[in-house]
């Protein structure tokens, strides 16, 4: 006999649902066939038998929710069944597991915000479609493109359903070539049109990175005013799971540092939500960094069709009086979960969402960290020449006499982000990370 | 080095392209692809392997003919789908799977992952996650072959879907400018992702698309590994000789989805059928070995051979262990 297990099909999957059977007990199978159809937060997908044999039981029935990766979902027999899973020879260290969790909800400690008006769970891959379907049937100039975008349904699953709504001419599959099309959606853009160009994931616009920084950021200035480029760039930013160096890394302080951008990070759905319908609507270049591991988080949303968030105003997310800890994007997670450690310590932790980067709240900041007197920044990306510094010079340069400890940060490791599973966890930002730095301060 | 040129040769017919003992070569080779790869995606099923992991399997006899054609020397470079490139070019079996696993016998000790890994002595330079990246970097290793005055070839892989990139093409016109010994290798398998080759390309022959340039171009049959090495040895001679870059189209098709997670809507499953039971390479080179007199057994045996590799393989990357935490910090820079 031979067990066949739920398979992991994605970096980030733990979990799936047994959407379909297509094979029944007492059919014998061959090696490539689809035997079974599994359905994640992402995508549906074939699981393909390895072995060969007859399909001896099914012990998941189809339509069943949250199978785990590894369950035994079926046996299989027969005699040219080859021993299905090897024998690890010798007991080895820690099998391999995604570096977070696919879906950690919320906490529960966000302070809703006043004027919401009714909400509902939203994840934030929806509140992201949703934001750009409205924005789409409010304008006819406004259109998406990117590879994967229309028939695929995104590479995410951000655009689904928007081909069929739209229609070819609004959602435009792209060939490979960043440095082109997104050169031509800054033509389109210096000529009124408003594009949002998602990328597969902000690793690739570093293949686009001319257009963005020398066509979209400066045009505005060079003509003197005449002509600029609404326009936003979107997609996933920064680590994902166990992608390795070339696609993990976060572009925050890259385009921040580019005067004639705007640059945001949502963290929560009613961020994505309100914050990328204001992107849409800005006349500048905007650079919207989401997060692949956010996508399939849920968090309360307003339902509102005239709910929109102001780009340049960052967020309280939870009340504090003994240190500010200011974050961005999924560090938000981090500085929330730091904030409920440090409560047991008996410290209390005020967390800023910052949600727009460049340009920076500077008053929510201050206010802050004058009613505080101490100030830790959490990011993802590399330390040098980060977000942490340029918030720390913000701090120093505004709140200096109010300081009570020099200003702590919290960073990424300073190396391109490695594979192996122990050392991709050493690398990223821990919520015992930012609890010792701010340890450090009393 | 590479063997000398014989600048007298004239492409050979497919089926004279290799010898009993050649193809008998060239299959255990391809047949090891296959089983490394189906092995790998096993191990991803079990969470021994993350991240993205692009399996090679239907495409083995498109490298294991080129490696056929080249030699000590020649250099290798491809783009993330590159597990059979590394095993063709004679890295070993262990440290490519225990790269997939991240530990530390791994080729790269576990920090690189199934998209990056290299190996100096094989002549192996990467393993690259950016679309098209390598097309430029492989004009790179030819042009450092051309500053050097050897008559060593870059092997240069890359996908139809990165064959749209604007670097391939500056690419192109600096390697018959400068007469860059590089053969590129358009590995055309029908998709990128989700996207046929018809939804992204405007050029109906990808093997013309270095027709501007004068640079000379085959279409091949990419299941068909003596098809392959025949055009291969054409391409090599071509460059070997000093004549500039030589571009290769190769037909081929991939089995499996894209990485692991591949809804696989873009096709029918009947599509992927057809090629499977009517234009696998390794068939076709196995009732070749038999027209040539082998025999079932002798075939059967050699199976069993690789098998005992990949398990071999996979125990190796099960039992090595992950990297030590100091490893995060080294090989930023040299230091020193
Ligand atoms: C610059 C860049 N854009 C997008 C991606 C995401 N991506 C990875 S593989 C791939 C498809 C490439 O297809 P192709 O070149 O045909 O190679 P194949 O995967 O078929 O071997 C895409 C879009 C990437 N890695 N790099
Ligand atoms: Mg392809």
């Amino acid at each position: 006999m031979v067990d066949i297990l739920m398979p992991a099909l994605s970096p980030t999957m733990t979990e799936g649902k047994l959407a379909k059977w297509l094979k029944q007990p007492g059919d014998e199978i061959k090696s490539g066939d689809v035997i079974a159809e599994i359905e994640t937060d992402k995508a549906t997908m074939e699981v393909e038998a390895v072995d060969e044999g007859k399909l001896e039981e099914i012990l998941v029935p189809e339509g069943t929710e949250g199978v785990a990766v590894n369950t035994v979902i079926a046996r299989m027999g027969g005699e040219n069944a080859p021993a299905a899973q090897p024998d690890p020879p010798a007991p080895a260290p820690a099998p391999a597991t995604p570096a977070t969790p696919a879906a950690v909800h919320k906490t529960v400690t966000e302070i809703p915000e006043a004027g919401w008006g009714e909400t509902r769970p939203m994840t934030v891959r929806e509140a992201l479609r949703e934001a750009m379907a409205l924005e789409m049937r409010a304008d006819g100039d406004v259109f998406l493109m990117g590879e994967e975008v229309a028939q695929y349904q995104g590479a995410y699953k951000i655009s689904q359903g928007m081909l069929d709504e739209f229609g070819p001419k609004r959602v435009i599959d792209t060939p490979i070539t960043e440095h082109g099309f997104t050169g031509m959606a800054v033509g389109a853009a210096m000529n009124g049109l408003k594009p949002i160009v998602e990328f597969m994931t902000f690793n690739f616009a570093m293949q686009a990175v001319d257009q963005i920084i020398n066509s979209a950021a400066k045009t505005l200035y060079m003509s003197g005013g005449q002509m600029g480029a609404q326009i936003v760039f979107r997609g996933p930013n920064g680590a994902a799971a166990r992608v390795g160096a070339q696609h993990s890394q976060c572009y925050a302080s890259w385009y921040a540092h580019c005067p004639g951008l705007k640059v945001v990070a949502p963290w929560s759905a009613a961020d994505a939500k309100g914050l990328l319908r204001a992107a849409i609507r800005d006349p500048n270049p905007v650079i919207f960094l989401e997060n692949e591991i956010l996508y399939g988080h849920s968090f309360e949303c307003p339902v509102s069709e005239d709910f929109v968030l102001p780009l340049g105003k960052a967020k309280v997310e939870r009340e504090g009086t003994d240190v500010t800890i200011i974050a961005f994007s999924i560090m938000v997670d981090v500085a929330m979960k730091a904030a409920d450690a440090l409560a047991e310590l008996g410290v209390s932790a005020e967390v800023i969402n910052l949600r727009t980067i460049r340009p920076l709240d500077i008053e929510t900041i201050a206010t802050s960290v004058k009613k505080t007197s101490r100030v830790v920044s959490v990011e993802e990306g590399w330390p040098f020449a980060g977000i942490g510094a340029e918030m720390i010079a913000v701090v120093v340069e505004h709140c200096f006499d109010w300081l009570d400890a020099p200003p702590a940060r919290v960073a990424g490791i300073d190396v391109p982000m490695p594979y192996a599973a122990n050392l991709e966890k050493l690398a990223l930002p821990q919520p015992e990370w930012v609890v010792e730095a701010v340890k450090k301060f009393f | 080095m590479a063997a000398a040129p014989d600048k007298s040769r004239r492409p050979r017919k497919p089926a004279d392209s290799m010898d009993r003992d050649e193809l008998l070569k060239a299959y255990s080779t391809m047949l090891l692809i296959r089983r490394f790869e189906e092995k790998a995606g096993q191990l991803y099923g079990m969470g021994l392997i993350a991240g993205f992991c692009h399996l090679y399997i239907g495409q083995e006899a498109v490298v294991v003919g080129m490696q056929h054609c080249t030699g000590d020397g020649d250099e290798v470079i491809t783009s993330y789908r590159d597990h059979g490139h590394m095993l063709a070019a004679g890295m070993d079996p262990k440290g490519v799977m225990a790269e997939l696993t991240g530990r530390s016998g791994g080729y790269s000790k576990g920090k690189g992952g199934s998209m990056h890994m290299f190996s100096k002595e094989k002549g192996f330079f990467g393993g690259h996650g950016i679309v098209g990246a390598q097309v430029s970097l492989g004009t790179g290793l030819g042009f450092s072959n051309w500053y050097r005055g050897n008559d060593r070839v870059s092997l240069t892989y890359f996908g139809e879907g990165a064959a749209n990139q604007g670097q391939v093409y500056e690419s192109f016109n600096l390697s018959n400018l400068m007469k860059l010994p590089v053969v590129y290798i358009i590995e055309n398998n029908r998709y990128a992702m989700g996207t046929s080759v018809e939804r992204a390309s405007a050029s109906r022959d990808l093997s013309l698309n270095g027709v501007p340039w004068g640079m000379p171009s085959m279409a091949v049959d990419g299941m068909d590994v003596l098809a392959v090495k025949a055009a291969g040895e054409e391409a090599v001679a071509h460059c070997r000789a000093g004549k500039g870059p030589f571009l290769l189209e190769m037909k081929t098709y991939r089995y499996r989805g894209h990485s692991m997670s591949d809804p696989a809507k873009y096709r029918t499953r009947e599509e992927v059928q057809k090629m499977r039971a009517e234009h696998d390479s390794l068939d076709h080179a196995k009732a070749r070995l038999i027209e040539l007199g082998m025999d079932e057994a002798a075939l059967k045996k050699i199976d069993d051979g690789v098998k005992a590799r990949v398990q071999e393989a996979a125990d190796f990357a099960q039992s090595s262990p992950e990297p030590e935490p100091g490893e995060l910090y080294t090989d930023v820079l040299v230091e020193g």
